[in-house]
């Protein structure tokens, strides 16, 4: 924490500069890096909402795949059954309840418990839904997933419109604002008094419990707030990708998001960010280097987790504040 | 009734896959705490081995050469996990739970490609075992001796554990350290090397659940994938780190399994994973977990 205030309140420059360098984004990168970076940020939404639970409620949920499946697929569905609501203002608002829906109820089932018992039990459930969207396949596609096709966006029909047209024009605008918005909602969840509870809970449950506080409760509404964040990510990558299929809830998936979150940093608040953008490029070109991917994804993982703890961030972070120290050693 | 009696001995007989895989990774959960994701790859291991081994072993008698086949995948799976154990999961005790969880989400990824490197991206059929062992006559119905073969191997491997764990020395120290680490470190037990032990043991089983499961399935990459997530289901419902747990877990998931199957084919699965998790949703701590 120290580290950030070397240049004093960086965030106060840096968060628009990043905010204006995605808005002119269209302009300057060719159209498939352009889609990288989008995937990139719809992971990083719901990254957000996954280091929630874990920085800040001290949950690690193995089982989040389902929740950004269950925004994916809301969005999917209501375009193959409900094609006259197929609108980005309805559908975003819809997979937002869908995820709520789901988050409540793995979350009420998940919270009773913490530690390694809670991620169990999310990976199963998650698995409840990836069977699901399986074995369902009259009404979910089962492994093909759904399609899923232009939305019309504030009143502007998809007719006609090319989807690459699509998603470096108006989509983009519309992505780079919502996940805008969800840092700012999210750095205000665990600034507010409900984001101190949940942290005071992590240190110390017992001491948070006589304090007043409803420990069972706080995690279930951490989870939830964690599901809408993640969903949103889904429903959004949904778009960028054009396609949905049950592989995001199978929790292979899941791990990826934790690995990119620790990749980045979980210490810190933007750290995810920085991670899914960055898982998202590592993927790319490790799977277009050698069919051996998992290798090399297995490989850095373990050495990141052995060498940089607090992922790519943090170390940053760590490197600054050594640099702070050496040269107040040389001023005094 | 014949047919009731058939489903109850194919419960038994996924319930002997269970008690394998998920005894092997409740002891390495109960003894080192760590949760080891790494464990459906280990069965993977087994499985391609014991299928290369059964497909290139012609010259020996089947009989001999299945024995052969499931020592070797045995032997192979529980060298790995001492592999992998020493060399990525030992500086990781100490560390917190994410962190465990996700090194050996890591070495998943990384035996996965590997397997994909030795034998390749194809299906590996070893259906000799299986075919040889032929059919015996039960009540009204025929039954594949293979199928009573792997319950029987899983009931010796399931004692086998159970006389280590209770009557030997190895096994007195093994439980002491999942009770008390701290303690056991304190009374002078070598915590290290049966960190080691333990792990290789678990591993050995998965490879030994790998190997029996590939006369009836052939060998494919992610084919551990399944066997993983319901031995966790079977671990946490049974209880963390009992093995009397894993045994009922087992038999309650593989009996579920099996009249699942039959009378809802389509969501066999989630209809599993649901009374799992209704089961937890009573019994927080599982069926034999201490709290």
């Amino acid at each position: 924490m120290e580290a950030t205030n070397i240049i004093k309140r960086p965030k106060s420059y840096i968060y628009p500069a990043v905010f204006i360098l995605l808005i002119v984004l269209p302009k300057v990168l060719p159209t498939y890096q352009l889609l990288l970076i989008q995937s990139g940020i719809t992971f990083a939404i719901m990254c957000l909402g996954f280091n929630l639970l874990l920085r800040y409620t001290g949950l690690l949920s193995f089982g989040h795949g389902a929740l950004f499946a269950a925004g994916a697929y809301s969005v999917a569905m209501m375009g193959k059954y409900l094609p006259s609501l197929y609108r980005v203002e309805i559908l975003i608002p819809a997979a937002i309840c869908v995820s709520i829906l789901v988050s409540a109820l793995f979350g009420f089932i998940c919270v009773r418990h913490t530690r390694i018992f809670f991620s169990i039990l999310a990976l199963a459930l998650s698995m409840v839904l990836y069977a699901l969207l399986v074995k369902l396949y009259n009404f979910t596609g089962g492994s093909d997933g759904i399609r899923v096709p232009i939305p019309w966006m504030f009143g502007i029909a998809p007719t006609g419109v090319r989807r690459m047209a699509f998603l470096t024009g108006n989509y983009h605008y519309f992505l780079v604002c919502i996940f805008a918005l969800a840092t700012l909602v999210m750095s205000a969840i665990v600034n507010s008094p409900f984001g101190r509870a949940l942290q005071s809970i992590r240190d110390n449950e017992v001491r948070a419990e006589m304090i007043g506080i409803r420990v069972r409760r706080y995690r279930w509404y951490a989870f939830i707030v964690s599901g809408i964040f993640t969903g949103i990510g889904g429903a959004m990558w949904s778009f960028v990708n054009g396609h949905v299929t049950p592989e995001s809830a199978e929790w292979v998936f899941s791990g990826e998001i934790v690995y990119m979150t620790l990749l980045g940093g979980f210490t810190v608040f933007e750290g995810p960010i920085v991670g899914a953008v960055l898982f998202t490029y590592l993927k790319l070109y490790a799977v277009s280097l050698t069919q051996y991917w998992m290798l090399i994804i297995g490989a850095t993982l373990i050495v990141i987790v052995r060498l940089l703890p607090d992922g790519i961030t943090g170390a940053i972070l760590k490197l600054f504040a050594a640099m702070k120290r050496e040269r107040n050693k040389g001023a005094s | 009734m014949g047919n009731w009696l058939v489903y109850i001995l194919n419960g038994l007989y996924f319930a002997s896959f269970l008690f394998l895989t998920s005894l092997g990774l409740s002891i390495i959960l109960g003894v080192m705490g760590i949760l080891n994701l790494a464990h459906g790859s280990l069965f993977a291991l087994g499985a391609f081995v014991s299928a290369w081994l059964i497909g290139t072993l012609t010259g020996l008698p089947p009989g001999i050469a299945f024995l052969v086949a499931l020592l070797a995948a045995m032997l192979v799976a529980g060298l790995m996990g001492i592999l992998i154990e020493t060399s990525i999961i030992r500086p990781m005790y100490t560390r917190a739970l994410e962190y465990q969880l996700l090194i050996t989400f890591g070495t998943l990824l990384v035996i996965e490609d590997l397997i994909k490197m030795i034998w390749g991206g194809t299906a590996y059929y070893a259906s000799k075992p299986f075919t040889i062992m032929g059919n015996m006559h039960f009540l009204t119905n025929q039954y594949p001796v293979y199928f009573l073969f792997v319950i029987a191997v899983s009931f010796l491997a399931g004692i086998a554990i159970w006389l280590i764990m209770g009557k030997t020395r190895v096994g007195i120290m093994l439980r002491a350290i999942s009770m008390d680490r701290d303690m056991a470190r304190a009374m002078g037990i070598r915590i290290g090397r049966l960190n080691t032990l333990a792990f290789g043991m678990g591993a050995a089983l998965a490879g030994l659940a790998g190997a029996l499961i590939v006369p009836t399935t052939p060998a494919l990459l992610g084919i551990g994938m399944e066997p993983l997530i319901i031995a966790f289901i079977v671990v946490v419902l049974g209880g963390l780190g009992s093995l009397k747990g894993a045994l009922i877990g087992s038999l309650i998931v593989g009996e579920i399994r099996s009249f699942g199957i039959v009378l809802f084919p389509e969501v066999e699965l989630p209809l599993l994973f649901t009374i799992a998790v209704l089961i937890l949703v009573v019994k927080p701590e599982g069926l034999f977990g201490s709290k």
